[in-house]
């Protein structure tokens, strides 16, 4: 089992940052790697089991299945169903929580899944660093006060 | 039942800040609101049901369990078993995760319990601002690696206002403590030149020495004046007068001396001769002011209380200091390996330079794991100790079986009560040496310490000068720790 975990302090409250990535569909609004996203089937974007299906810039598809959404915790739990990366049991989670001294919030994003082993560095760099990072590195601006 | 759920971000790597949490007894290192913390029984501190012993600063007690623990999850839980107030079925979480894209990591600290009714906003005041608020910003001071921010005193308004009095010819002036307190109770007097008596010396004195002494003087912490009196253990100057039968010793020597009774932060005093000694050409005024106390205390402590044999380890604290820095190269002189601690990036480049074979950064790592690396796990001859509550509970750790634990100051807060029975578990020799009781044999002890400075053994740094009217600021900084070294009043 392969784990990845990245975290930052966003420069707004929780409640603000939830705003913007509640929404299941929204990956192509906040992250600098999607170019278009729908919910299948026609589904809510905050109902537990919905799938998305997202274009990267890149050219490559995504399927994912929410698994659980939390407005008390703020946090979105997610599985891979199709992607172009040789993971299998990819599950993923993203999470606010207030830094209490401050308008400020940590955020952390984490994965676990299988991969072969001799892929496993690459995946958790490419999924750590050009995912995750990447996503929150291009949110920060986004909240710029 | 109320929640209370506090967070923050500390600018260190969650590996360093996790490993001074985990230990279940280090909440005194760093929390304001704890004086003095101990584990009960045999316990380690990171056993689950552990129980810790809290000191508070405020005089009460207080004792924790520690009911889960997780190097994995970075957590930690406790409960409450006695406190003086009011929280019943207090649990508290502690959890820490770090922040990848930067040096630092993320801790909370939250809480359930039942207030009485009509304390609820009371008790989640105290545990919010009072426990979890305060404890984040000393974890901040603590890992911030800057010098502590000076406290802002506010100085009498008489003191601020007086123009200091030009001490007219005849007369004396001296900074005289009004009443115990604060340093604001410090005001510059004159007074008439006192004569000498028989067998005694008037000395017109260039640098006073300021020592962790006389701020426990100021305060009443020590019972050594009777105010309004004049505080100081140590001066340097030239004798000006001599009185009847009065021999050996020529007016116009450059002398010192340090001892009780206080007296010393003035222009003009009368010492027995069999106080004073010559002082060395390689040693200036300031530099003499600054040493002559901590040099006779190096010597004594080295030679008389504990006596250092070649290759002996020892351990220093507040090896930068004005003490500690001496005492490095003292224990270096006589073949020690020295291992010293500091709390500041500055303080590891002043050990370093008085030539600690180890130095240790005792805010950013576990002093007694590293000294027992150093020493294959078998801990040290013997462990110096002037700083009291924050370590002196490591220092028994860090000691051999068969070592010797030498508290001689209590600059962090009282060491507390201990079971003398435990110390069975190493054998362990405790002493706590007093000043006035090795003092009998100062010329031989100022000798020693001069001929290590003229061998070149001993290098006595310059010491942070201010004038004898600024002696409260100097009281201040010395207390906030926010110089290096020494400091000296000049005269």
């Amino acid at each position: 089992m392969a784990r990845v975990f990245v975290s930052t302090v966003l420069n707004a409250s929780p409640a603000a940052v939830w705003r913007i990535v509640r929404d299941f569909n929204s990956l192509p609004d906040w992250t600098p790697f999607v170019a278009e996203s729908r919910i299948e089937g026609s589904q809510p974007s905050d109902r537990v089991g919905c799938v998305r299906i997202f274009k990267l810039t890149d050219g490559g598809t995504v399927r994912e299945q929410l698994l659980g959404l939390s407005d008390y915790d703020f946090t979105c739990t997610y599985s891979i169903l199709e992607s172009p990366m040789a993971v299998s049991d990819y599950v993923a989670t993203l999470a606010l929580a207030p830094v209490t001294d401050g308008n400020r919030c940590f955020a952390s994003w984490e994965a676990t899944f299988e991969c072969r082993p001799e892929d496993e560095t690459a995946l958790v760099r490419q999924i750590g660093e050009g995912v995750f990072q990447a996503a929150f590195a291009h949110l920060k601006p986004m909240l710029a006060r | 039942m109320v929640d209370v759920r506090e967070s923050t971000i500390i600018d260190a790597p969650s590996a360093d800040v996790w490993r001074l949490l985990r230990d279940f007894n280090s909440h005194h290192r760093w929390h304001p609101a704890i004086a003095a913390s101990h584990i009960e029984g045999e316990g380690a501190p990171d056993a689950v049901r552990a129980v810790r012993n809290f000191r508070l600063a405020d005089g009460g007690q207080l004792r924790e369990q520690l009911i889960s623990i997780s190097d994995r999850d970075t957590r930690l839980s406790y409960c409450l078993l006695e406190a003086p107030v009011p929280l019943h079925n207090y649990v508290a979480h502690m959890r820490l995760r770090p922040v990848t894209d930067r040096n630092a990591c993320y801790l909370e600290w939250w809480s359930r319990f039942d207030p009485p009714a009509g304390e609820v906003t009371a008790m989640v005041e105290l545990v919010r601002d009072g426990v979890y608020r305060a404890g984040f910003a000393a974890l901040q001071d603590w890992f911030g690696g800057v010098p502590q921010q000076v406290k802002p005193v506010p100085l009498a308004q008489s003191e601020q206002e007086t123009v200091h009095p030009k001490p007219r010819a005849g007369h004396a002036r001296g900074i005289f403590v009004e009443s115990h307190g604060g340093p604001q109770n410090m005001v510059s007097k004159t007074f008439d030149i006192p004569r000498p008596g028989a067998g005694e010396a008037l000395i017109t004195q260039n640098f006073a020495g300021v020592n962790f002494i006389d701020i426990h003087t100021r305060t009443g912490h020590f019972n050594l004046i009777r105010p309004p009196a004049i505080l100081g253990m140590e001066a340097v100057g030239r004798i000006e007068m001599l009185g009847p039968d009065a021999q050996g010793i020529a007016v116009g020597s450059r002398v010192g001396y340090a001892c009780a009774p206080p007296g010393a932060y003035c222009s003009h005093r009368v010492m027995p001769l069999e106080s004073l000694v010559v002082l060395p050409d390689g040693l200036s005024d300031a530099q003499a002011a600054a040493s002559l106390l901590r040099g006779v205390t190096t010597s004594f402590l080295t030679r008389e209380v504990h006596r250092i044999g070649d290759g002996e380890n020892v351990l220093i604290h507040a090896a930068a200091g004005g003490l500690g820095q001496l005492l490095v190269q003292v224990c270096v002189a006589l073949g020690a390996r020295v291992i010293a601690t500091v709390g500041s990036a500055e303080g590891l480049v002043a050990a370093t330079e008085s030539g600690a074979h180890h130095v240790i950064n005792y805010r950013r790592s576990d002093f007694v794991r590293e000294v027992l690396d150093l020493t294959d796990g078998r801990g040290v001859d013997v462990v110096y100790d002037a700083v009291g509550a924050f370590t002196f509970e490591g220092s028994l750790r860090a000691a051999a079986i068969r070592g010797h634990v030498v508290s001689f100051g209590e600059a962090s807060g009282e060491v507390g009560i201990w079971d003398i029975g435990s110390f069975s578990a190493k054998s362990l020799r405790v002493s706590r040496p007093n000043y006035a009781h090795y003092v009998d044999r100062f010329i031989e002890h100022a000798s020693t310490f001069f001929t290590l400075i003229e061998k070149g053994a001993v290098r006595v740094p310059d010491p942070t000068e201010y004038r004898l009217e600024d002696a409260g600021k100097a009281h201040i900084d010395v207390e906030n720790r926010a110089i290096i070294g020494a400091a000296v009043l000049r005269i």
